[in-house]
């Protein structure tokens, strides 16, 4: 808890302006073209669901959850598609995008010569990955009640939760991409995100798995977003579920924590 | 009256390696003030401490009586910043990079529309204010990132290399520019290996070698202190010049041999000349041209390539 009790140092007076305007920037630089881009990052978590929720769903039957619920397939699989997609918006907007912007357009460089500290940009730059999650997060969500899959109420109760997943996931995401060297990385963080996207309770409970594999998985934080949002939309969130919050909560301060150092590090020699 | 940037024994390393070898500049307000020198120098690297975005590593610095260690973000409100190579946003137009640069700095919406139609103005790119950046000149880049170093209404404006790879048009168009902000009281400070640049612009100038100063004064003090008042140039029809250099003694205060021409330095380049001359010496031509910065510039930083 060192990172989180550092965060608010980091943050001065003026900071939450500041970032705003790294935000607005990219509210500024919008273009029609990037609705095509927002399409298909919608339609990969709709399209799993189909296939497999709703398709394998009906060789599979019924599953039973941790708490002993037993539930249609579909409603099992549908939060962990949701949890991804928060996951790879959060992901896209600040891995690729992010170390573009940093490394490859120098555009940070125009700003750091600004009163726009390294942190603020992380922090401008997380909140317009979550302005994108949320729209992927709230459609996805309509879908569920309109299948069924969760109530109306439920789904409410779900939208914070699938934000503080993208925000999780969106600090993360910045923390790695201080850390790459070119583009050929990407490829590192593309297979990480598919595999965490299998393996993380998603397609199978992680009860299914070998103990030494099981808890391996429970440490991962696709894990923990999928428990969290399964718990709120099968309405069987319990004390797991607030472990899940603390566990999003200190990976997004330490996410940013992390990002503003390095940046400040490579940026501000 | 106290300076707006004052240095004492500034120095900067990086991992063993030093940039910067303790230097002392002072800036005063309204003037036109120059970093000379040749690349690796140290000039990048002060501009970039002054900048405050890179932490001196010893020394005192401090930028409009402020300390950058701790008042970063203050100070580089009222900085003007245009660095070395463009880095405009190419996904905005020219308008939205001045606008959205201006509300890094917390200025208005409104404000900041005005005043991006005025520096568009002012940098004669009105007509380009809805195009896209990418596909500008070199030129053209250079004047938006200049407007966009003025939209804060700067105290002091910093220009890396305002110049390095415009054509001729556009670098005089960029110094009328620069030249119209001297004359509007704002302080400039500048690098440059252009000595014409720093004899058009700059009051002051300190040229730096090896991370240190070399010499400091205005382009007149030093033409005078480290050259004389005119130079001869001649080049002889041989392949070695410098078998001349013997018979050329005590014609001039110095005489400097280059692989294809040979240097007097003198104060009367036509007497030097008749002399040379009457010496039956006939180069195959001679020119008698003013000292010039440059001339400067090479005895005090000498002729080897740096890079």
């Amino acid at each position: 808890m060192v990172l989180t009790a550092m965060l608010p140092r980091l943050l001065t007076p003026g900071s939450a302006r500041r970032s705003a305007s790294v935000t607005a920037r990219n509210i500024t630089a919008l273009k029609p073209a990037y609705w095509l881009v927002m399409l298909g990052g919608f339609l990969e978590p709709v399209l799993y669901l189909f296939s497999i929720g709703v398709g394998v769903g009906a060789l599979i039957g019924d599953i039973t959850l941790p708490g002993g619920q037993v539930v249609d397939y579909a409603v099992f699989v549908a939060p962990a598609m949701l949890a991804a997609s928060a996951m790879s918006g959060a992901l896209s907007e600040t891995t690729f995008n992010f170390f573009g912007k940093m490394k490859y357009w120098r555009l940070y460089e125009g700003v750091l010569a600004t009163p726009v500290r390294p942190v603020e940009i992380a922090m401008g730059e997380l909140t317009w990955a979550m302005m994108r999650g949320n729209v992927y997060s709230a459609a996805f969500l309509a879908i569920m009640v309109a299948m069924g899959l969760t109530t109306p109420l439920r789904a409410l109760a779900a939208f914070p939760a699938t934000i503080l997943v993208g925000f999780a996931f969106g600090a993360l995401g910045m923390a790695v991409s201080t850390t790459l060297r070119g583009w050929q990385d990407f490829d590192v963080i593309n297979v990480g995100q598919f595999a965490l996207f299998l393996f993380s309770g998603t397609f199978v409970p992680a009860t299914a798995y070998p103990v030494v594999l099981r808890w391996l998985v429970e440490v991962t934080p696709l894990y923990r977003a999928v428990d969290l949002i399964r718990g709120v939309t099968t309405g069987t969130a319990g004390a797991g579920q607030a472990v899940d919050v603390v566990y999003l909560l200190a990976l997004l301060a330490a996410g940013l924590a992390i990002t503003g150092r390095r940046m400040e590090r490579q940026l501000c020699r | 009256m106290t300076s707006l940037i004052h240095a004492r024994g500034l120095v900067k390393r990086f991992d063993g390696f030093t940039a910067v070898a303790g230097i002392d500049v002072d800036v005063q307000a309204g003037e036109a003030f120059g970093f000379l020198g040749p690349n690796g120098a140290g000039k990048s690297s002060t501009m970039r401490m002054i900048g405050c975005v890179s932490p001196p590593t010893e020394g005192t610095l401090e930028i409009l009586g402020l300390d950058p260690r701790r008042d970063g973000p203050a100070i580089r409100a009222r900085l003007g910043v245009c660095p070395q190579t463009d880095n405009l946003d190419p996904e905005l137009t020219v308008r939205e990079n001045l606008t959205t640069y201006a509300r890094f700095f917390g200025i208005p919406r409104r404000t900041a529309r005005a005043r991006a139609d005025e520096l568009l103005e002012f940098v004669q790119l009105t007509e380009r204010a809805d195009a896209r950046v990418e596909p500008l000149s070199g030129g053209m880049k250079r004047r938006v990132t200049i407007a966009r170093a003025l939209v804060n209404e700067p105290d002091i404006v910093l220009l890396d290399e305002p110049t390095t790879g415009l054509d001729p048009q556009a670098r005089h168009l960029v110094w009328e520019r620069l030249f119209r902000l001297k004359k509007q009281g704002v302080t400039l400070v500048l690098t440059t290996h252009y000595m014409d640049e720093a004899e058009q612009l700059c009051d002051r100038l300190v040229v730096m070698d090896g991370g240190r100063i070399a010499a400091e004064g205005s382009p007149r003090d030093l033409i005078e202190r480290y050259s004389t008042r005119e130079v001869v140039e001649l080049r002889f029809a041989t392949e070695d010049q410098s078998a001349y250099a013997d018979k050329l003694d005590g014609i001039a205060e110095r005489v400097e041999v280059l692989p294809d021409r040979v240097l007097l330095y003198t104060d009367d380049g036509d007497a030097a000349l008749a002399e040379a001359q009457g010496r039956a010496l006939a180069p195959a031509s001679a020119l008698v041209r003013r000292s010039s910065l440059e001339d400067v510039f090479l005895h005090l930083t000498g002729r080897t390539l740096v890079d």
